[in-house]
């Protein structure tokens, strides 16, 4: 068991290793083989699930294995594995939206298709003219970094398994980063186009601040508990420790401090207000990605983090006040801005952004089971929708390839419609949408949300309800402005009319993601639900709850909560429905508010405020002041001085002494002497006699005054 | 011996001298083997005067002369053939003009 939860996040890793090394040329060998390692995790995540649903008290008797790692001084950093009820359910979502998707890929990347006429990787492909029957036909193309796009969804996968069946922060922490990595890489994946270099680098930029303050707490949380083992920092001693520590910052206790370093990275990971800014823009990515990274799985790994730290971030009353007002700021905020935006993948951005906040408030209200439950349903059903908005835009680029026309097939306005043309898609994204409004019973995110508005409601945080209601009647609203706009109605240009549903590799993942918006939700029915509670135990409040030391309670029923839900999803998709089935163009849309269609400015208040101070900082004090007039100043006037010293060697002691004085010099005195001296040899005989009797007679004289003087 | 010995020496010293003079001086180059001759001829009297007044009964004395006047007949030989040849080639026997081998 424990070397199958070892094994998990490996099949990924193997494959994006595989794929970049030998098969990047071949594609069908590429998705093949992320396609099987997808679906060996798949299989292992099954097993695992099934093994954990069927133990008792599994609470109690999780598994868990672990092994070190990095020492410092006397303890170990360890790296491990561990299941739990919480992390088995994860596990599940996890693994079916990521097989989902990676078999939507294949289809989404139009394989099959031949290559295009000017596709160039780094830009989509656009289109290929394919000669049949004797006239020409542009049909869309594959794209040309095909195997490139399988080899990042597996990484990402690895970094999320990783991330879901860690047992301490620090792995947690491995796979969170991971996941930023393939955010940066797949968000960029067409790099050819500037935007989505930009949104690349938005994306990395904003979840690493968050990521830095995260960073932070765990450093924090490591010096004060001397681990980061959630088995060992949930012990009621250590949680006490840590809540009595006092620390200088905001007088927050130890426990408040690490809980609200750790929240600030999920601040960052799930795009909560104030770093949200990523995420739209993240939508220049394929539309799996969107789906993957963006709905299901990777901002989920934020909440996941707060879900799994919860026994600790819940000690503090301050750091939950935060944390339950920036849940259901955002999730108001997002929702506000969602009803002002034209392009389908937007409109589920924010809606992410917004559902995440609810998820945050959830735990912001102690509502642990909830905000869990929210997780799994949300993953399902946004996959769901950001898969079928990616089977409209195609089946829109369909349509604009063979029309001719050029519009943006990602603009809802030049939809309409749709139901005729594209009936799979229709049906699950209008499943999808109603999971997302919280249509009674039948979805499962009825459930989900309705559970969170009780548990806020039944511990009196009325002003969090409040908010999360209005936040929940606006989600419907423009829900179903979107599947209005999309595909009731008329088309609204020649594109949207020649549109075509899209292949079985993108329709079944579709149906698949469909049945479990629907029916994940009946897992987790409230016992004392009006009719129906009972006839199902509620399992995952039993389940799930388990986590924690203490099973936590189930809030008693109350009618209010639950007739506002009903009165904001039934609310919110009726005038939806209503309002927008007479819209044609944006010009008879009322509520598009320059306000919420610049997103409140945040982007720009961001850039002016933070980014080219930033940038003026780096230009003209780093690099033009320090870098280029010190640092290389310095190294230049090391240079010129070396410069004055040689020359100075050179013209004032090289020259003159030794080559003139001691080089030539000798030459010359050699030379003068030579001449004078050969003189001697005159060549005449009687002159060498002569020389020869002087000297024997001096030799004489010194003989004889040496021997007598002696 | 009634002649002291000291009056053939400075004799040979004397012709010496003059022999040495003579070398030293002339520039005809047959006056320059004169005046070798010469000396080679005082030397042979201080050598015999040795002889004489020291040890007159040993031959080697004796044979110490007539070795020495040997030596210089043949060394003039070769002297005036050495002359003569230089004659052939340069035309002169003046010794100021025999100077080939200078620098």
């Amino acid at each position: 068991m424990n070397f199958l939860i070892w094994f998990l996040p490996l099949p990924p890793l193997l494959a994006f290793f595989t794929i970049i090394i030998f098969t990047n040329k071949s594609k069908p060998l590429s998705h093949t083989i992320a396609i099987g390692a997808a679906g060996l995790s798949w299989l292992g995540s099954m097993v695992i699930f099934v093994k954990a649903v069927g133990m008792q008290e599994f609470g109690k008797h999780i598994f868990e294995s672990s092994v070190n790692w990095l020492p410092t001084k006397d303890l170990w950093l360890q790296i491990g594995v561990r299941v739990d009820p919480l992390s088995a359910v994860v596990l599940f979502f996890v693994a079916w939206t990521v097989l989902a998707i990676f078999v939507y890929s294949i289809g989404y990347h139009n394989f099959g298709q031949p290559k295009g006429d000017h596709d160039l990787p780094g830009m989509p492909p656009h289109g290929a003219i394919v000669v049949e029957k004797g006239y020409k036909s542009l049909v869309p193309s594959i794209e040309p970094m095909y195997s490139r796009f399988f080899a990042f969804i597996s990484l990402f996968a690895f970094g999320m398994y990783t991330l879901v069946l860690s047992n301490n922060l620090l792995t947690l922490y491995i796979g969170w980063e991971i996941m930023g990595l393939c955010s940066y890489l797949l968000i960029g994946f067409w790099y050819g186009k500037k935007s989505a270099r930009d949104a690349a680098v938005k994306a990395f930029m904003t979840t690493r601040i968050g990521d830095v303050f995260m960073l932070l707490g765990i450093a924090f949380l490591y010096s004060a508990t001397g681990s980061l083992t959630f088995s060992e920092i949930f012990q009621p001693r250590v949680l006490e420790a840590l809540l009595a520590a006092n620390t200088p910052v905001l007088g927050l206790s130890a426990a408040g401090l690490i809980g609200l370093l750790l929240f600030i990275g999920t601040i960052g990971k799930s795009a909560q207000w104030p770093l949200h800014v990523w995420l739209p823009d993240a939508m220049e990515g394929p539309t799996p990605v969107s789906a993957m990274i963006h709905a299901a799985t990777m901002v989920s790994a934020g909440v996941y983090m707060v879900i799994r730290m919860f026994p600790l971030i819940s000690l503090d009353a301050h750091t939950m006040t935060v944390v339950a007002f920036i849940g259901s700021f955002t999730a108001l905020f997002a929702a506000t801005i969602a009803v002002a935006q034209n392009d389908i993948k937007k409109v589920l951005a924010y809606s992410t952004i917004s559902q995440l906040g609810f998820m945050i408030a959830a735990l912001g209200v102690h509502a642990y089971v909830a905000a869990a439950f929210h997780l799994v349903t949300h993953a399902f059903f946004k996959a769901l929708l950001f898969l079928g908005s990616g089977s409209v835009i195609h089946g829109m680029e369909h349509g604009v390839l063979h029309t001719g026309e050029h519009v943006d097939a990602q603009d809802m306005f030049n939809m309409g419609g749709l139901r005729k043309k594209m009936p799979i898609t229709f049906w699950t994204f209008l499943i999808g949408g109603l999971a997302l409004s919280g249509f009674p019973v039948l979805t499962a995110g009825f459930w989900s949300k309705d559970e969170i508005f009780a548990e806020a409601f039944g511990k009196g945080h009325l002003a969090v309800f409040t908010v999360l209601a209005l936040a929940a009647f606006l989600t419907a609203f423009y829900t179903m402005r979107q599947i209005t706009l999309t595909f009731l109605g008329k088309a609204r240009t020649r594109a949207a009319e020649h549109a075509r549903e899209t292949t079985w590799t993108m329709t079944i993942p579709l149906i698949v993601l469909a049945v479990f918006a629907v029916g994940f939700g009946w897992v987790g029915i409230p016992e004392h639900f009006p009719g129906l509670g009972g006839i199902l135990p509620n399992w995952f409040h039993e389940f799930v709850g388990g986590t924690l030391a203490e099973l936590p309670e189930a809030v008693k029923f109350s009618w209010i909560p639950l007739i506002t839900s009903l009165g904001v999803a039934l609310g919110g998709l009726f005038v939806g429905w209503l309002v927008y089935r007479k819209v044609r163009n944006p010009a008879e849309d009322r509520l598009q508010i320059p306000l919420l269609k610049n997103k409140y400015y945040f982007d720009e208040i961001y850039n002016s405020l933070l980014i080219r101070p930033a940038y003026w900082v780096a230009e003209s004090f780093t690099s033009l002041f320090m870098d280029r007039k010190v640092i290389d100043g310095s190294l230049h006037g090391v240079a010129r001085f070396s410069l004055f010293l040689g020359n100075a060697f050179r013209n004032y002691f090289d020259k003159p002494v030794i080559n003139e004085f001691l080089g030539d010099g000798t030459g010359k005195a050699v030379k003068a002497s030579g001449f004078s001296l050969r003189k001697i040899q005159a060549g005449r005989v009687q002159y060498y006699m002569v020389a020869s009797v002087v000297v024997l007679v001096i030799f004489a004289v010194l003989y004889y005054f040496l021997n007598t003087g002696m | 011996m009634s002649i002291p010995l000291s009056w053939y020496l400075i004799l040979a010293a004397a012709l010496f001298c003059i022999g040495l003079y003579g070398v030293l001086s002339r520039k005809n180059a047959i006056a320059i083997l004169l005046g070798v001759e010469l000396m080679l001829n005082a030397v042979n009297i201080n050598l015999v005067a040795f002889w004489r007044y020291f040890n007159p009964a040993q031959m080697s004395g004796q044979a110490f002369a007539v070795i020495v006047f040997a030596v210089a007949a043949a060394e003039v030989a070769v002297g005036l053939a050495l002359i003569i040849s230089v004659y052939r080639r340069r035309k002169t026997v003046l010794a100021d003009e025999i100077d080939l081998m200078k620098w």
